[in-house]
């Protein structure tokens, strides 16, 4: 059973791929690029299709996804926490 | 399946000019939005035809309304279509349309209504409406080689399964159908931005890569010229980022999914630009759904694939659309609206490539007849692309 999917193990986040994820789960992740499983406990409900931390980020730091940059870091994440609008920006625009 | 591409053909109506199309309709279509009214009474008198009604072509001007009449003689010109009727408020305009349709040596005649008003305009259209219906009816599908389909991609409402799963299986269709002379498309320039070094490294040469970046920086210019925000909730959507889509760079690497790992970016087209030849070809275009299906079908594309996630129902009237969806919530809530399940990709349950391969079938099916989703369902949007105001 895979519960979350990352593209490339450098990446910093994951995506949440079955429905009702909740606080306190123990997750199963599949790392698509090297074919690995992970396990991460979810810090916080997360809907399906939103990103969970898998490293702990800092405000100012860069999000990693595919590899490669999709934005920086707003308000603290730690691992296991929902990762989305309200802690990351975009960095264009 | 996994067919061997290199002999696989496909059944179709060959039209004059040479190319194929894949369904067989008469179009009534109106220069203008005054035309609307007559075109779609034409429609209702006259079975097996279908009018295009629209918003658009009164006092455009410029590079605007060089793209309107390329929009709609491409529409016309478009091999789905058997035959079409133009009718506009005035002869002039809608002779410039009939004549850039005619080109293709297809059934074409247009009527202006000043002079003659709608009556007598619906009626002497519907005559001949009739006469291209009952023509058309007797043309019948022939075999082509796979080589001469014109497949275009664009994604919508998606999220991020669509990058993880439902892009990278259009990706994996792309790179099967390259190397056997297919003629791609993909585009949405705005929804390129964070991933533009990763396109640019797969253009043909250093021709198609300058470019390929004059459009995207074309485009990055009017979005700064116009912004008042981040553009969030616009790019990305508010349906992208309820679907888990934080910002525009995750999007647009999503969405880039699309051009596969192989296939290389053979040439760049401006909006609703015909290709002159095989290969892929990225056209600057808005990532608006109905906008670019409606410009890939103008540039003569025949099946379309279109990826979502969190659901996007769009179709168009010509150019029958294909849904695929990685997103298991939305092929259940929304089951009607998808062609192609690939949930199963996340659920390590079918490869990429078994994926591309489901998607091919669904492809073939389509170009031999079966009605997409959006067809059976009625999905027609017929959308024109804007530049500016009109004068």
């Amino acid at each position: 059973m895979i519960d979350f999917v990352v593209h490339d193990e450098g990446d910093s986040v994951g995506v949440v791929v079955v429905e009702g994820v909740k606080a306190g789960e123990e997750l199963t992740g599949w790392v698509m690029d090297q074919d690995i499983d992970i396990k991460f406990k979810a810090a916080n409900d997360i809907p399906i299709g939103h990103k969970l931390a898998i490293k702990p980020m800092n405000e100012g730091d860069t999000v990693i996804k595919y590899g490669t940059d999709i934005g920086k870091v707003v308000a603290d994440i730690g691992t296991g926490e929902h990762a989305h609008v309200h802690n990351i920006k975009t960095k264009r625009w | 399946m996994s067919q061997d591409l290199s002999t696989a053909t496909f059944s179709g109506y060959r039209r004059e000019n040479g190319r194929v199309g894949v369904r067989n309709h008469v179009i009534i279509l109106p220069v203008d939005d005054l035309s609307n009214a007559a075109c779609e009474a034409v429609a209702n008198n006259i079975s097996g035809t279908m009018a295009l009604p629209h918003p658009y072509g009164r006092l455009q001007f410029g590079e605007d309304l060089e793209l309107h009449f390329r929009t709609l003689i491409g529409t016309g010109s478009n091999p789905n279509v058997a035959a079409v009727v133009v009718i506009g408020i005035e002869n002039g305009w809608t002779q410039k349309i009939v004549d850039g349709i005619a080109a293709t040596g297809k059934p074409v005649t247009g009527f202006g209504i000043e002079q003659h008003g709608d009556h007598e305009t619906i009626m002497e259209a519907s005559k001949v409406a009739k006469e291209y219906a009952q023509w058309a009816s007797e043309l019948t599908r022939e075999e082509a080689p796979m080589g001469e389909l014109w497949v275009s991609t664009k994604c919508g409402e998606s999220d991020t399964t669509s990058g993880c799963g439902s892009n990278p299986t259009v990706g994996n269709a792309f790179d099967k159908l390259y190397p056997h002379g297919a003629t791609l498309l993909f585009g949405e320039t705005s929804e390129i931005t964070g991933g533009e070094h990763l396109v640019a490294e797969r253009c043909r040469n250093d021709e198609v890569r300058e470019r390929f970046m004059f459009m995207f920086n074309r485009y990055q210019d009017l979005i700064e010229r116009f912004k008042t925000s981040d553009l969030s909730d616009s790019q990305p959507t508010k349906g992208n980022i309820e679907g888990g889509l934080t910002t525009i760079e995750e999007k647009a690497l999503g969405n880039i999914q699309k051009i596969g790992r192989e296939c290389m970016v053979d040439g760049v087209l401006d909006k609703a630009e015909a290709p002159t030849g095989p290969g892929l070809w990225f056209m600057d275009s808005s990532s608006a759904a109905a906008e670019m299906v409606t410009l890939a079908a103008a540039a003569g594309y025949v099946v379309h694939f279109f990826p979502t996630g969190q659901g996007n129902i769009i179709g168009n009237p010509i150019l029958p659309v294909i849904k695929l969806c990685a997103n298991p919530r939305t092929v259940r809530t929304m089951s009607e609206h998808v062609d192609v399940d690939v949930s199963g990709l996340l659920r390590k349950e079918m490869t990429p490539s078994e994926a591309g391969d489901k998607l091919l079938e669904s492809m073939f099916r389509t170009a031999n007849g079966r009605l997409t989703a959006a067809e059976a369902l009625g999905h027609r949007e017929f959308v024109l692309t804007r530049l500016y105001e009109s004068a």
